[in-house]
């Protein structure tokens, strides 16, 4: 099947969704920063979005090993 | 009530997509008459397209929103109207006279402001499927003025070929409507289906040989349209899982260019043509990778094939998507 790669890629990509809100839910849902008066709710996100970035740079990292690993023969093609 | 809602989506259907099916026509006329064609470097003789197909996109988006807000009036459709209008005034200015690469992202964001400023992304939260949803009220802001870029350019990077965009779409849209009435969203479900019926009419006109190329102010248009939807309707992860090839095509280009750049500016194709006149994936190691490319890494094939390859990952997607809306109603 032409491209049938690109649905396997499609897949994982999926897959590594689902799994990025298992572990973006638990974390970020439950952080709740105090002590900074009336700046919490900004260094509270700050915090959240600190981890959302960094999450996404992992992702970003694991869908570009994984594309290296699944389309190696035709990039090389 | 559900009649009348049954009745109005009936209604919205039929004018978009009757309003892009009789104007595209006068305006692909239109453009023919003052010269605005492009060149299809994609056809063996030399073939010249009208362009921009944006108008016609819009005023079905515009007659049919107006007339769903007549009868329904919200501020999530307000949202839909100006950030789309907004997108497709940045497309028709690249189309007009070609911008840098960082204008159309920065343009694009400004658009984003209307669904702030009309409150029409509360509450906050982000869903996930599964796990529940992660209430982020300041994040949530950046993510509205990251999603409208990286949406609009995403359905503009996958506008390579003849139908590909309106063809994408069609399908991508229609499977955000179904999504939206899984998780029981019925008035943005009932907000989108303009964009599903714009596309498709849109595409009787894009479909392989192209009379009219959507340009910037289609491509942003729709996309950006979509995007609203995703907020407004709180599916951006239903709504990014149904555009994962074009996803993916965004994301191989940026991961091969190392930078934000226009597809014009760059030197080596990645797709040349056979003698035959069929797409062939280049062999210069220096190309960019696209998902045409990688399509094309079996063997040559024609526009046509190439197009038909990618409205099957579209459905691939869809029913992902699909299958994801479904797990948002269960919790672990």
């Amino acid at each position: 099947m032409k491209g049938s790669l690109i649905f396997f890629y499609i897949f994982v990509m999926w897959i590594l969704i689902i799994t990025g809100g298992a572990i973006i839910v638990p974390i970020i849902a439950h952080i709740s920063i105090h002590g900074f008066g009336k700046l919490d709710s900004i260094v509270d996100s700050s915090v959240k979005a600190g981890i959302a970035i960094m999450l996404v740079i992992i992702w970003i990292l694991i869908m570009s090993k994984i594309k290296n690993w699944i389309f190696h023969r035709q990039i090389n093609r | 009530m559900m009649l009348d809602k049954t009745v109005v989506a009936v209604l919205i259907s039929v004018i978009a997509f009757v309003a892009v099916y009789g104007t595209t026509p006068r305006l692909i006329s239109l453009l023919n008459k003052k010269n605005m064609t492009v060149k299809d470097y994609n056809k063996e003789t030399v073939t010249m397209v009208a362009r921009p197909g944006g108008p016609s996109i819009l005023v079905g988006i515009l007659a049919s929103e107006f007339t769903l807000y007549g009868f329904f009036p919200s501020a999530s459709i307000l949202a839909i109207i100006s950030t789309t209008s907004l997108a497709f005034l940045v497309g028709l200015a690249d189309d007009r006279k070609v911008l840098g690469g960082w204008f159309k992202p920065l343009a694009l964001a400004v658009s984003a402001l209307p669904i702030i400023l009309l409150g029409a992304y509360v509450p906050p939260h982000l869903a996930f499927p599964l796990f529940g949803s992660v209430k982020i009220p300041e994040l949530y802001l950046g993510l509205i003025v990251i999603m409208i870029p990286v949406m609009g350019n995403t359905i503009n990077s996958i506008d390579v070929l003849n139908g590909v965009a309106s063809g994408f779409m069609t399908i991508a849209s229609f499977a955000l409507t179904i999504c939206l009435v899984i998780v029981q969203n019925y008035d943005i479900a009932l907000a989108s289906l303009p964009l599903g019926f714009v596309s498709l009419a849109f595409y009787k006109y894009h479909k392989v040989p192209s009379k009219i190329f959507p340009g910037d102010s289609g491509a942003l248009t729709l996309g950006a349209m979509y995007g609203v939807i995703s907020i407004v309707g709180h599916v951006e992860i239903i709504a990014a899982i149904a555009l994962l090839p074009a996803v993916i095509n965004s994301f191989l280009f940026l991961s091969s260019v190392k930078r934000i750049i226009e597809h014009r500016q760059i030197k080596a194709k990645p797709v040349v043509h056979t003698t035959d006149f069929k797409l062939m994936a280049s062999d210069d190691k220096s190309a960019p990778v696209t998902l045409v490319r990688l399509i094309l890494a079996n063997g040559p094939l024609t526009e046509k094939q190439v197009g038909f390859v990618i409205f099957k990952l579209a459905l691939f997607s869809a029913a992902l998507a699909i299958i994801t809306s479904f797990m948002m109603e269960i919790k672990l």
